[in-house]
């Protein structure tokens, strides 16, 4: 395997695995709470929806000429990237709330709970809230798997590590049977958006003509500055936190 | 349906360009001023990255700033 092959896999697998985390925990807490049966149907209906959408956008995205498909889909996933580290940033340096996977699981089986009876049938709550979780996550999936792997000309591999995290993370609910807070998503969100990014940088220049030095050795360059940037960028964001809280001025939290 | 179809592409603007428009606008744009750079022939490589470094340290300055 080579170098951006290595990074398309594992950017592809912390994704999806990131994903993965987030939809466990709502599928979890509507079966736990109300219906088991409805709330797979719903993770089933889902998949489909999401099989059909990638089937559907992967032939129509892999034949764009080469220089549009780096250009447009270079463009999205920077875009798509900034947007993760952005928040990751935030989250690191304390002006925004930590995600927790616990708290998540909480308040979903509360409004679970809320929802009113449990249909003798299919359980309509459970099955939507289900369905929408997984889709809505999954779609993420989809859409990290088609631009990275296109970009590539590999969808085959990006869709076998995503396929792989979301066996792995299903495979972890089912043994742990709870929400898996011991994963360290927001540190995987933080390395997601700097690959994100890296890799929209790289692939969105290129596509508008430039050409990068070293060719597809530059991503062992811009990976780490990217990298260093938003380490930096959390640095300045505590220290400013910091002075703000010693000049007693209060801060306002982000919401999340 | 026409609520479902803006329901729709609100919640593509939503996925794509998320909280802030500015940077999204930012990237197009460098990536707009990389094809007209190189396309004259100069080097244009380092058009994206400083971009983007900056439309980052913007966005949160102005998150930071609530």
């Amino acid at each position: 395997m080579s170098g951006p092959e290595v990074g398309l896999a594992l950017s592809v697998f912390a994704a999806c695995a990131v994903e993965a985390v987030e939809a466990l925990t709502i599928v979890l807490a509507v079966g736990a709470t109300r219906s088991w049966r409805s709330a797979l149907t719903g993770v089933g209906a889902a998949l489909v929806v999401l099989a059909v959408i990638t089937a559907a956008l992967g032939p129509a995205v892999t034949a764009l000429p080469l220089n549009v498909l780096r250009v447009v889909v270079g463009g999205l996933l920077l875009v798509f990237g900034l947007q993760w580290l952005r928040k990751a940033i935030l989250r690191a340096s304390g002006l925004k709330a930590l995600h927790d996977e616990a708290a998540a699981f909480a308040s979903e089986q509360e409004a679970a709970r809320g929802a009113g009876g449990v249909s003798a049938g299919l359980d309509a709550y459970s099955f939507t809230v289900a369905f929408k979780g997984v889709l809505l996550e999954g779609l993420e999936v989809v859409f990290i798997v088609l631009t990275f792997g296109a970009n590539q000309h590999n969808v085959g591999l990006a869709a076998a590590a995503a396929a792989v995290a979301v066996l792995a993370v299903a495979l972890a609910g089912v043994v742990a049977h709870a929400p898996l807070s011991r994963v360290p998503e927001n540190t995987l969100k933080f390395g997601v958006g700097v690959m994100l990014t890296s890799f929209g940088i790289f692939w969105g220049a290129e596509g508008a003509g430039a050409h990068w030095p070293g060719g597809d050795a530059a991503l062992l360059a811009i990976i780490p500055a990217t990298l260093a940037c938003a380490l930096g960028m959390v640095a300045a964001l505590r220290r400013g936190g910091a002075r703000g809280a010693r000049g007693g001025g209060a801060r306002e939290t982000v919401r999340a | 349906m026409t609520s479902r179809v803006r329901a729709f592409a609100a919640f593509l603007w939503d996925f794509v360009v998320g909280d802030d428009w500015r940077t999204a606008v930012g990237v197009a744009v460098a990536l707009g001023v990389t094809a007209v750079a190189a396309g004259s022939g100069a080097t244009a490589w380092w058009i994206v990255p400083v971009c983007a470094v900056g439309l980052l340290a913007a966005s949160l300055w102005r998150a930071a700033r609530g």
